[in-house]
């Protein structure tokens, strides 16, 4: 390990917590989308079954608190500082 | 013993451990202990009184009615929560760097302080909340009339009337005695947070229990409750796209702008670390609270008897199965549901009401005479505690008058939709430095009107509040402003069409209003504080000192902290600032320092009034007695923040202004230099010349007088030589050339010395407290004596006391030996005490003798010995103080 | 002659010194030293000649100057002024006051009395 392996490490994790803090806002956009699929679902002039889009539902909803839990685990909030100033820089 | 008798003793242990909870959690908290109330997973369940009676029951009855679209209601809040990154760390730390009491304080604050916008929400809050209140009033009496049901034959149908008092009487008291104990803004509610947190684990537990038994123990497993909603009214996904977006998009702002959740959410919020457990842990609860509700509802409509209220299978289920255990868990969670929504409502809306109505009235009516007799806390307890009782008396009053009929299970979704309307001033606040207060109270006037006109007041029926020609012709008859089809938006669902148009209304017109309202300084400076919180977070509250007088200050500490640990305290401040002396800026840190250390021994409140008088410059403010009284602290934290910017401003140019000052007058005094010398070496050269001339040129002249001009001419030879012995002297020291001569000696001798070669006895007189004195000391004892002689010699020349008295007193200081000369005299003016140890500087014109070298020159010789000599502000007459590092006494011990 | 010379000075060794000089050339001379009651010593004893320093205790020379121009009844006085600052300002300042003559310390004893000869002389 050489010595100047050190900053190359810490721009990345920079760079990685951005990168986490822009995943953090797409989440509940990503999830709006999702919530109105079952809406599309049409088979012919039937209604679809409301088993299937509780299983739906419910399969997104543990994935959305799955990946909430996965993001903000990496966002501490002395982090998140310089993440928050501008979101369109880097 | 009936099952009635066992439910309310239950009830009655129930509400016992929950008050046992809440005074447990007050005392821990009290005590510093209890890390416990501060976990994030606390702060999660405090949230979930999102989930009200309306969920706990009334989730099963949306089902049962319109299937799977319930799950919108929690969707929404799922989406805001996951979305925390957007808007609720924003919220959450402007509430703290703010120090913000509820929603109605945010928009007033971020709107330049406008009480007329605070008292709008609060209003718009108040009604809306009401019926919600009196939902949960229902939901409990209904339950107990659930149970009271299977004992019809025993005759003990108990009243409902009298079941819903109890209930109100009963919580109006838990949240008076755990929600108004103290005032402190800072303070926050463990009791109430931690109490709401169990009541969160009960109805989660209690609804996952009626779950489990409906699939397993009723239905039979997994496979076959499917089945069973297969074949129920529900079995079809037959929402409507704008119902399912509409909601889904309703209940996200209602999470956002509901004051309870406000109140729980940002108020209570003890660290914005939390927020990243909720981000997933809320959501997680919510999913759970909603897991069963479809199975619950299809079991349900399979085995009740048509007309049995879905609202209340929860309860109905286990209770026709025989499983009383279960049906009182099953009422313990919904119980816990309403109770913990009353409770935290009231607080919220009583803060609002008692900070914004009740509190500005009382003190306009008192016209702030009350304010001096401190009794402004007292009253400002009294207005919270009246504002719940009147809110949980509000609620009760409205159950008992719409007779808890069907009218309120449709008014959970009206009320999101009034309390909807604080959004677009909300994040309009939040992200956008253009808005106004215009236009904020443009929106929300739109807003709350369409949704009185749309939604509120049709939902008493027709001809209740509205004629039933309205309904069907519109306001005077104009057909496009018809209540349920404005701009002849015809057969759409009511609260779609209600949410739509007003928030439609509000948005435009807040937007539209500000574009072209101009907003005033203090909104422009409150908006970019709200919008760019991230860049500068400020510190909530403080003081900024503009005005303060350090002086004066430091005049107050002596009296009150006695004069060393105050001299020590402004010292070590006025170092950390990198000044010298006695006299720190008076910056927001060192006022709040200062006004922490006095409040230790005169208390916080006369602290902060001492302070306030002197920064202030004037009386007391009403603001600072308001911020010592009550949770309002932040009307003064406002505004001494906007001042804050302006006041920085005019604290830097006064520094410059100094320091140009101080330049100026150096330089004044380097130009003066040659002139001053020219001055001293030509006044005894004068008489040198005039009697040698004479001496030389008059023949007739006396022995008398020869040997008299001849030692004229002597002395001021003398006199010139002693001048230029200082000069060299100063010039050696100042160039670090000097060669210290180190003896040890006793203080007290040395002294003595002094005050013999200064040659005061008879002109002054100096009390000493020789005990003190003896102290011995290592040091250059010659040097050191010369800055005793010339502090002596100047206590003679300039003190104007009568009689003259020099008081010498020696002490010790954070490790220092201090030495202190004070005498009776009218001291150095402010405005001098900055030059006075500059060379050739002397006080006033007065040629009381000496050049204005001796100060230049002690400082040196102080500086050369490690110590120090400076002018000691804030005492009566002249003080100046020697200060010896302790180690030069030490050696010689 | 006993033509009266007020000498207005604070070192009394230069009193003494001008004092000597003047009354050997017999001049009355009356001396007081100090600036704030300098116009009442001048009103009482109405000099031909006013010497006047311009450092004293209490008030400027050039205030005290002033002071006597104001006052009708000695506006024409001659006044010769001492300094010990030697600054071309103070010269001009003392002329613009209204010194009849100006000199800087030390001084020549000759040129004292040549300049008071020369100011009191018809």
């Amino acid at each position: 390990m050489s010595p100047e392996r050190g900053p190359v490490f810490l721009a990345r994790r920079t760079y990685r917590r951005r990168r986490l803090g822009d995943a953090a806002r797409l989440l509940p956009i990503v999830g709006a989308l999702l919530v109105c699929i079952p809406l599309l679902w049409r088979n012919g002039s039937e209604a679809s079954r409301t088993t299937d889009v509780m299983f739906y539902i419910f399969g997104l909803w543990i994935a959305l608190a799955v990946l909430a839990g996965a993001i903000s685990r990496y966002l501490r909030p002395s982090e998140t500082e310089d993440g928050s100033r501008d979101p369109g820089d880097i | 013993m009936s099952i009635l008798n066992v439910l309310i003793l239950v009830c009655v242990l129930y509400v016992v451990f929950l008050f046992a909870v809440a005074f447990a959690a007050d005392r821990a908290a009290l005590r510093g202990q209890g890390s416990w109330l501060r976990s994030p997973y606390v702060y999660t369940l405090s949230l979930s009184i999102y989930c009200t009676a309306w969920t706990f029951y009334g989730a099963v009855g949306f089902a049962a009615r319109s299937g799977l679209e319930f799950v919108t209601i929690y969707i929404g809040p799922t989406l805001v929560m996951v979305g925390w990154w957007w808007t609720l760390r924003k919220m959450v730390r402007v509430g703290r760097s703010q120090r913000i009491t509820s929603i109605a304080d945010l928009i007033s604050s971020r709107y330049g302080k406008s009480n007329l916008l605070a008292v709008f929400v609060t209003v718009l809050a108040v009604i809306g909340a009401t019926p919600y209140i009196a939902l949960q009033l229902q939901s409990v009496t209904l339950s107990f009339a659930a149970f009271a049901e299977t004992e019809v034959a025993a005759g003990t149908m108990p009243d409902m009337q009298s079941t819903a008092v109890w209930v109100a009487a009963g919580l109006a008291v838990f949240t008076i005695l755990f929600g108004t104990r103290n005032l402190d803004a800072n303070e926050r509610h463990h009791g109430v947070v931690m109490a709401i947190a169990v009541e969160a684990v009960v109805k989660l537990f209690a609804l996952l229990a009626v779950g489990v038994f409906v699939v397993w123990g009723l239905s039979g497993g997994v496979a076959e409750t499917l089945a069973r909603i297969d074949a129920s009214e529900i079995a079809r996904f037959e929402v409507t796209g704008s119902r399912w977006v509409g909601l889904t998009m309703l209940s996200g702002m209602a999470f956002l702008c509901l004051p309870r959740m406000f109140q729980v959410m940002v108020v209570e919020n003890e660290d914005e670390d939390h927020l990243r457990t909720a981000a997933w842990a809320f959501p997680t609860y919510l999913m759970l609270m909603s897991l069963f509700v479809v199975p619950i509802a299809a079991v349900g409509l399979d085995l009740m008897p048509n007309g049995a209220n879905p609202d209340l299978f929860v309860l109905t289920l286990p209770l026709m199965d025989g499983r009383d255990g279960l049906a009182i868990l099953s009422f313990l969670g919904g119980f816990s549901s309403a109770t913990s929504m009353v409770i935290v409502a009231a607080i919220a809306l009583s803060t609002m009401v008692s900070n914004h109505m009740v509190m500005p009235i009382w003190l306009y009516v008192s016209g702030g005479a009350a304010m001096v007799s401190g009794d402004v806390r007292h009253v400002a307890l009294l207005a919270r505690r009246l504002s719940i009782a009147g809110i949980v008396f509000l609620g009760y009053l409205y159950f008992r008058l719409s007779g808890g009929g069907t009218a309120l299970a449709a008014i959970g979704l009206i009320s999101f939709v009034g309390v909807a309307q604080f959004l677009p001033p909300l994040m309009g606040g939040l992200f956008w430095r253009g808005a106004t207060r215009s236009g904020a109270l443009t929106g929300l006037g739109l807003g709350f009107f369409v949704w009185l006109y749309c939604l509120f007041l049709p939902s008493f029926g027709p001809s209740v509040v509205l004629p039933q020609a309205v309904f069907e012709n519109g306001l005077w008859g104009i057909g496009w402003l018809r209540p349920r089809a404005m701009f002849g938006a015809e057969g759409m669902d009511p609260v779609m069409h209600a949410l739509l148009w007003s928030i439609l209304l509000n948005a435009g017109g807040f937007v539209l209003v500000s574009l072209l309202s101009f907003p005033k300084p203090i909104e422009r400076l409150q908006g970019a504080q709200f919008v760019n919180v991230f860049e500068h977070s400020p510190t909530p509250g403080g003081w900024t000192g503009g005005m303060a007088q350090s002086e004066d200050l430091l005049v107050m500490s002596q009296r009150i902290l006695g004069a060393r640990e105050a001299q020590n305290l402004f010292e070590g401040v006025a170092k950390r600032q990198g000044l010298a002396g006695y006299l720190p800026e008076p910056s927001p840190d060192f006022l709040q320092e200062l006004e922490r250390v006095l409040s230790g021994s005169v208390g916080a409140a006369t602290a902060h009034a001492m302070i306030g008088q002197i920064v202030g410059g004037a009386a007391v403010s009403v603001e600072d007695l308001m911020a010592v009284a009550d949770e309002a602290a932040q009307i003064m934290e406002y505004s001494s923040q906007l001042e804050a910017k302006s006041q920085e401003l005019a604290r830097t140019a006064r520094q410059l202004r100094q320091a140009n000052e101080k330049l100026t007058q150096i330089s004044v005094q380097k130009d003066g230099f040659l002139s001053q010398i020219s001055h001293e070496l030509r006044t005894p050269m004068t008489s040198i010349r005039a009697f040698s001339e004479i001496l030389r040129d008059t023949d007739d002249l006396t022995l008398e007088e020869q040997s008299k001009y001849a030692s004229i001419i002597h002395d001021e030879s003398v006199r010139l030589t002693r001048l230029l012995d200082d000069l060299l002297d100063l010039s050696v020291l100042e160039n670090g050339q000097v060669v210290l001569n180190t003896q040890t000696g006793r203080l007290s001798e040395l002294l003595d010395r002094a005050v013999r070669a200064a040659g005061v006895q008879g002109e002054i007189r100096i009390e000493r407290d020789r005990a003190s004195e003896v102290v011995d000391l290592t040091t250059d004892l010659d040097r050191l004596a010369q800055v005793f002689i010339n502090l002596i010699a100047n206590a003679r020349k300039y003190c104007d006391g009568r009689p003259p008295i020099l008081t010498i007193r020696v002490g010790q200081s954070d490790g220092q030996l201090v030495i202190d000369f004070k005498d009776n005299g009218s001291g150095v003016p402010p405005e001098k005490q900055s030059v006075i140890f500059e060379k050739f500087s002397r006080i006033g014109e007065t040629k009381a003798g000496g050049a204005g070298l001796g100060l230049a020159i002690c400082r040196e010789i102080m500086a050369r010995l490690g110590g120090d000599v400076s002018y000691l502000p804030g005492q009566k007459g002249a003080a100046f103080r020697v200060s010896l590092p302790i180690e030069t006494r030490m050696a010689a011990q | 002659m006993g033509k009266t010379v007020l000498l207005i000075e604070d070192e009394p060794n230069i009193i003494e010194a001008v004092s000597f000089i003047l009354s050997r050339d017999g001049w009355e001379v009356k001396t007081h030293s100090n600036g704030h009651d300098a116009m009442q010593a001048v009103r009482a004893r109405v000099p031909d000649l006013i010497i006047l320093d311009v450092m004293l205790p209490g008030k400027s020379g050039f205030d005290i100057l002033a002071e006597i121009r104001n006052d009708a009844q000695f506006a024409e006085t001659p006044v010769l002024m001492l300094t010990a600052r030697g600054q071309t300002k103070d010269r001009e300042m003392a002329e613009r006051a209204g010194a009849s003559h100006y000199m800087t310390k030390p001084f020549a004893n000759a040129e004292v009395l040549a300049a008071v000869r020369a100011l009191v002389a018809p």
